[in-house]
Order: structure tokens, then C-alpha cells, then sequence
């Protein structure tokens, strides 16, 4: 038994690290709340081979798991960069066990960029694949397709804009591939700049049918739930780093904050809050290698630790810096605009919630007939 | 990431699995605190140190198996699988006896530890008192060196799991109280026969009476039933403290706290397991043990790299006290009034109010954490380096 990274894992997060610190990608984040335009870290990305990471040797990839993706997701979270690879990752991991090789392989070496365009997997309680409304709550049916045309309209795509291939996931469990120039891309990055965000509009577009095992669109569902938690567990690290060094320096009534108990409980609790949302990713990076039929719930229980973590977090590191935290002289405010932004994408935290309480009662009614 | 056996511990599981089929029918159904089944429980204590489960961490010369972490919790899993119970003196087997093998003389470990593994003689941890419980470098016990080498103690212990069953008793107390308070404690190896000590039960919330109140009047102890150095009981208490953490750490799943369990709750009413709400509660509940379980395979792959557990493990106390409290209010909202007179539940809700404090508080916890691993600085302290007699003087003081 071993429960902890490899040397090279621990490696490709270090490198991650210092590729990513060569650009300001924080302060970009800020200037771009006034419409600066943000660096484009997409060559980065190429360089470091992340476009390939889940794609096979064979199709010109890394081959890695879904663990070195998001060990790939902490570091870009810890400086809120902008590498649209939420929307690209998952889509090549279906395209690349479709067989689509000469694609997969552009995709690979990041010449073109793919975007997963989502759908929820049923749950339990028998509703079917559902996607992302424009407003409120209740989710819609995911697209259909009949005769190679597909129809159905799907919002809050993570980096859907500037994609030139969509992996849309069916009403059915299929999946298609769709030229994004066949199809209607609405910009709709809102609140967090640094998440690209598009509204997907299909009208009969032309589709290609993905070859795919049963598992395969579920299984790309629960990637992004994933990555959506390990690129929180970055910024969580982050707000307690800066938390705790302020807690330190600043002085009231003659003594540093962060001798007080209220504020130490309160970096505790964010380091808490960090340290379960850790072992929940070490728990789906082993899952989706080792037993995939509890990757749902895996990355499901990671997404809502990390989730409900990084809304503590976001939160307590404004506390903790008094009312200079809550204005854009600090980086606060962009990390708790990740926060807010983060729980209401892709299901949201509450649908993981969701989601872990279904996985679990399932197997609970299994055991129990 | 890998979470399987290596062919020596698949070999060593099989091994203990087999003999857990082989001794199954011997085992004892209940956890019953009755002398029948207390006798029962400690016979089959005894049957599984013949088996080499019951001490699989102590080192060979001393009647363990010469193990290391890893097989124990194989151990725990194959006991958990066979549906069996465990051995009877955790306490004594668990925490005490690995510090008579780090702090005891030769003499006190050939004499103490045999009887303690087969559980001929069940221990008991007298540390905590009815003043000294965060603060238990604080406690008022006080042992008196007489000219002959012997000792006189007087005192009050309380929080004594199994008190009343127990031969020995691991004590703490205070040998010199004009030093201040760390420096001097001595520990000691009290007979819980002896005369002046008395054993009260201290009832709780679920009516039952898990712990006790040990009274010392006057007690006398031959030369040499120190453990470790004299006025040197502080370090002595930190490994205890140390194997009392690594086993919390480790241990939620040992109490039956997991997620599978509470979702089989949950089916007693189909319809709630439909509700959003309760779906909702159970979802972030099941999230925190998961997140628990494999924290424990994290503590356990530092554990085989030889490193010490550190103050993080405080912090699987905390998440398992805080879920397991969450569980039994959402099991019970679901089970409604019947449920708090379900042995499982109902006790579940009743115990952890206690068990929140025991084993350090949330609040002390949290301290501890935040200072030896986020390195922030400690609350002021009005007691440092002040002899501990002038401290209980100006405490009288203030409150005057």
C-alpha cells in the first residue's frame, strides 16, 4: 500500500508550478475585471504537453490519469490561470477512445482546441441526461441527435468559446463530435473573468457518433467534477498561505491575530477543510485508475469537500485581512469571485452532494436485496 | 496510489483471515459491560494474542507479533470483515503498553505486559482529573517519596474507562510541585487493589457508565513503581498521548462511523432517501468519512515510511466528531422520536457530546494544530516557567 505522490507526480507539479509563475497571472486576473485583455498561457500549456495529458501514446499523447490532470488543475488554481483545458481535457479523453486518431493527435499537440459540452449522467432517482439551463435551477434534457443532426442548446460551457471541436454528450448517453463552426457559441463569461464560459446552441448541426464503451460519457462527466475540485484544493492552499502569514505579522492589542484562538480556529478550519478535500483527490485519482465503478462517487465527494472548502476559504481569508480583504487592493476578492463562480458550474456543489448520497443509497438497495 | 497488498501482506491477510474462520464460533456476540460478558470478551482477548492479533505492533521479545501499522489495520479490517469483536483492553494494549515498552524498566515490562496482552489484567489511564483536563500538566495528585524509596499518593483521577475491571493503572502525578508544572510529574504503575483506592462510576448521557472517578487516599507504592524518570512523567505522557492519537486517527471506521452504514439507515424510511433535503445532508455527511478513510491511508503510508504521526491526526479526530455528530441527527430525524432509543443511533446521538472532549478537546485540538503546523503563534501564557505550588497560590488568589 501507498498512499501518497510519486517522485514524478511530485515532479509534474513542481514544473506546473514554475512554468505557471513566469506569467502574473493573479494580476492579470485583476486588470482583466476592467476589460484587460488576460496573456494567453495556452503556448504554456503546449509546451508543458498538458493539451495531451489524457490522450493515449499511441495518439501522440502523455497517456497520464486523471490524477496528474489534477495535480496539472491545484497548481492552475493556486493562480487563478486561465488555461482552457476544463472544456479540453475531458473532450479529448472521449475523443481519443473513439479512435479519432489524426484529430486527437492536433489535439494532442494543442494545434486545435476541443470542448466538452457537458451532461449530468442519471442518478438514482431516474431522471436522465440533463445539462446546464441559462437560468434558475431545473436542469434541461441534454441535446438529441437523429439522422447525423444534433439539436439542443446547453449553457455555462466551460471554454467553449475559441474551440474549434465540441464533444457534446446526448440525451442518451452518446456522444458526437460537432464542429463548433457548425454550431452557435455565445460568449457568456460572467463574474470570474478568468473562466471562459460559452452558451452552445445546436440546430441540426452535423454530428459524427463517438465509438464509445457504456462508461465513457459518465466517466468524462466525473473527470471535469474532478478537476473542478483539485483546481479549488490550488486556491484554497493559496488563501490559507496568505491567510496565515498575515495572521502572523498583524498586530492587535499588542499581540499577532493569529495567537487569538478565533482566528487560529479559523486557519485551522481552512486547512481542515483542505487536508479532507486532499485525501478525497488522492481517493478519486485512485479510483479512476484502480475501480472505476466508484469514480463517481470519488470525484463526486471530492468536488463537494473541495467545493464547501474553498466557499470557507474564500470567505475566512477576507475575515481574516479585516475590511482590506474585501476590496481590490487585495487578491481576495478574485479568489472568493473563483468561489462563487466554481459552486454554480457543472451541477454545481450541491449536485455533487447530490450525487454522493445517490451513489451510496444505491449500493445500499443493492446490498440490502 | 495504490491501495493494494504486496504478495507478503495478501500472504499475511489470508493467514489471519483463516484463523479468524477457524476461531469465529469462540467469539463473544455482544459488547455487553456485564461480568458475563466482560469475561467473555476477555477470554476472547486472550484467544486472539494466542493467534497473534492481539499485540500485532509490539516487538516479538514481549509477546507481540513484531508487526508494523500496516498489518494491524489489516488486522482491524479482517476483524471488522469476520464480524467478530476486538480485543477487550484497547487502552491497555493500544497506548499503555507500547509506553511501558518505550519508558519502563525491564522488570515492570516481563512482569506487566504478558498478562496485560492475554488480558489476565486489564489497565486503565489515570492522567485526566477533575481540574486538569486541557490543561493536564495542571494535575494536583500528589505522590510523596518516603526515606525508604516507597510512595504515598493522594488524589483524584476521573474519565477511567474500565476502572472497575482493571488490575493496573498508569498514573500521573505530582512528585514535585515547586518546579513548574511540566517538570514535576512522575508516572506510575498504581495496583488498583491497593489500599485507599476507590472506584466510582461516572453515568452519562445514555445512562450507561463507560467511565469512572478513582479516588487515592493515601496510597502506598513500593520503591520503584516509577515509570521512566522521577519528575520526568511529562514525556512519559506524551507517548501515551502520541498512540492515543494515531489510534482516533485511525480508528472511526473501527466504531462502525461509515457511509455505507448510514446509507443502510437511511433505507428504514425508502422516502426520505428521495427527499433533496435529507440527500443533501446525507451527501456532505458521507463526504467527510470518505474523506476520513483515506486520510487514514495517508497517515498509514507515512507511519510505514518511519515517519511519527504529527499534529494533523487531530484533525481526523475533529472531522470524526463533528460527522459522526451530523449522522446521528440526520438518522434520527429520519428514524424521528424511536430513534433515540435505537442501540446504535440513539446512543450515537447521546455519546458525542462526551466524546468531543475526550481525547483532547475540539478547541485544544484546534490550538495544537494551528501552532505546531501552521507555526502560529501560542495565546499568551500566565504559568510559564512559574513553580507550581505559586501557581495554584495566585490562582486561589484571583478567584478570592
Amino acid at each position: 500500500m501507498n498512499f501518497a505522490l510519486s517522485d514524478e507526480q511530485e515532479f509534474l507539479k513542481e514544473a506546473a508550478r514554475s512554468a505557471l509563475s513566469r506569467v502574473k497571472t493573479v494580476e492579470a486576473a485583476r486588470s482583466a475585471l476592467d476589460g484587460a485583455a488576460l496573456p494567453d498561457l495556452w503556448p504554456t500549456a503546449v509546451e508543458a504537453g498538458w493539451p495531451g495529458l489524457l490522450v493515449s501514446e499511441a495518439n501522440g499523447g502523455a497517456e497520464l490519469s486523471a490524477l496528474e490532470a489534477m495535480l496539472v488543475f491545484e497548481e492552475l488554481g493556486r493562480v487563478l490561470a486561465s488555461v482552457p483545458l476544463l472544456g479540453h481535457l475531458p473532450a479529448t479523453f472521449l475523443l481519443d477512445r473513439s479512435g479519432a486518431a489524426d484529430l486527437v493527435a492536433a489535439l494532442a499537440r494543442g494545434e486545435t482546441r476541443a470542448a466538452f459540452v457537458p451532461a449530468r449522467p442519471p442518478s438514482d432517482l431516474g431522471e436522465g441526461w440533463t445539462v446546464e439551463p441559462a437560468i434558475g435551477m431545473t436542469r434541461a434534457p441534454a441535446p438529441s441527435c437523429s439522422g447525423g443532426k444534433v439539436t439542443g442548446a446547453v449553457s455555462w460551457v466551460p471554454d467553449a468559446p475559441g474551440a474549434e471541436h465540441l464533444v457534446v454528450v446526448l440525451d442518451d448517453g452518446r456522444a458526437v463530435h460537432v464542429r463548433a463552426s457548425d454550431a452557435i457559441v455565445e460568449l457568456a463569461t460572467v463574474y470570474d473573468v478568468t473562466r471562459s464560459l460559452g452558451h452552445v446552441t445546436l440546430e441540426g448541426a452535423p454530428a459524427t457518433l463517438l465509438e464509445l464503451g457504456d462508461r465513457d460519457a459518465a466517466a468524462a462527466w466525473y473527470i471535469a467534477q474532478a478537476l473542478i475540485g483539485a483546481e479549488s484544493i490550488g486556491a484554497i492552499e493559496v488563501a490559507l498561505e496568505v491567510s496565515v502569514a498575515y495572521a502572523k505579522e498583524r498586530h492587535t492589542f499588542g499581540r499577532a491575530i493569529g495567537s487569538y484562538q478565533a482566528v487560529k480556529h479559523e486557519l485551522v478550519e481552512m486547512l481542515r477543510g483542505l487536508d479532507n478535500a486532499r485525501s478525497l483527490m488522492y481517493y478519486a485519482g485512485w479510483a479512476a485508475q484502480d475501480k472505476p465503478d466508484e469514480f463517481p462517487l470519488a470525484a463526486s465527494a471530492l468536488r463537494v469537500a473541495a467545493g464547501r472548502a474553498l466557499d470557507h476559504a474564500a470567505r475566512a481569508q477576507i475575515s481574516v485581512h479585516g475590511g482590506i480583504g474585501a476590496t481590490w487592493e487585495h487578491d481576495a476578492p478574485l479568489y472568493f469571485r473563483r468561489a462563487q463562480l466554481s459552486r454554480r458550474l457543472l451541477g454545481g456543489t450541491a449536485g455533487a452532494a447530490d450525487r454522493v448520497a445517490g451513489e451510496l443509497l444505491t449500493a445500499a438497495r443493492a446490498k440490502a436485496a | 496510489m495504490d491501495l493494494n497488498d504486496t504478495p507478503e501482506l495478501a500472504e499475511y491477510r489470508t493467514k489471519v483471515r483463516a484463523w479468524l474462520l477457524a476461531h469465529k464460533h469462540e467469539a463473544p456476540d455482544g459488547r455487553g459491560d456485564d461480568e458475563a460478558s466482560v469475561a467473555a470478551r476477555r477470554a476472547w482477548q486472550r484467544r486472539l494474542a494466542e493467534g497473534g492479533l492481539a499485540a500485532v505492533t509490539w516487538p516479538a521479545e514481549y509477546g507481540g507479533a513484531g508487526l508494523g501499522p500496516l498489518q494491524q489495520v489489516v488486522v482491524n479490517q479482517e476483524i471488522g470483515r469476520a464480524g467478530v469483536p476486538g480485543i477487550f483492553d484497547i487502552i491497555g494494549v493500544g497506548m499503555l503498553g507500547p509506553t511501558l515498552i518505550a519508558h519502563g524498566s525491564e522488570e515492570q515490562k516481563q512482569r506487566h505486559l504478558g498478562p496485560m496482552l492475554t488480558a489476565d489484567e486489564v489497565w486503565c489511564q489515570l492522567f485526566s482529573e477533575p481540574a486538569a483536563g486541557s490543561d493536564l500538566a495542571g494535575i494536583q495528585t500528589r505522590a510523596a517519596q518516603q526515606e525508604d524509596g516507597s510512595w504515598r499518593l493522594s488524589g483524584q483521577k476521573v474519565w477511567t474507562t474500565n476502572a472497575q475491571h482493571a488490575s493496573f493503572g498508569l498514573l500521573m502525578a505530582r512528585s514535585n510541585p515547586d518546579v513548574p508544572k511540566h517538570k514535576g510529574l512522575t508516572m506510575f504503575v498504581v495496583p488498583m487493589d491497593a489500599v485507599g483506592v476507590t472506584v466510582r462510576p461516572l453515568r452519562q448521557i445514555s445512562g450507561e457508565a463507560h467511565f469512572n472517578e478513582v479516588f487515592l487516599d493515601d496510597v502506598r507504592l513500593a520503591p520503584g513503581s516509577e515509570v521512566g524518570p522521577i519528575d520526568g512523567g511529562w514525556g512519559v505522557g506524551m507517548t501515551t498521548l502520541m498512540f492515543e492519537r494515531v489510534a482516533i486517527g485511525l480508528g472511526g471506521e473501527g466504531f462502525g462511523w461509515r457511509a455505507d452504514r448510514f446509507a443502510h439507515a437511511l433505507l428504514a424510511d425508502e422516502a426520505c432517501t428521495r427527499d433533496a433535503e435529507t440527500r443533501h445532508r446525507f451527501g456532505e455527511i458521507a463526504t467527510e468519512f470518505l474523506a476520513l478513510r483515506f486520510t487514514g491511508y495517508r497517515m498509514l503510508t507515512s507511519l510505514q515510511r518511519g515517519q511519527i504521526p504529527g499534529a494533523e491526526g487531530a484533525l481526523a479526530k475533529v472531522t470524526t466528531i463533528r460527522a459522526a455528530i451530523a449522522a446521528g441527527d440526520l438518522i434520527c430525524d429520519v428514524l424521528g422520536p424511536e430513534g433515540l432509543s435505537d442501540e446504535r443511533f440513539g446512543e450515537l446521538v447521546s455519546d458525542m457530546p462526551g466524546l468531543k472532549s475526550a481525547g483532547g478537546t475540539e478547541e485544544i485540538l484546534r490550538n495544537m494544530v494551528g501552532e505546531r503546523v501552521l507555526g502560529l503563534p501560542p495565546e499568551p501564557r500566565l504559568d510559564k516557567g512559574i513553580p507550581f505550588s505559586e501557581l495554584r497560590a495566585r490562582e486561589r488568589e484571583a478567584v478570592a
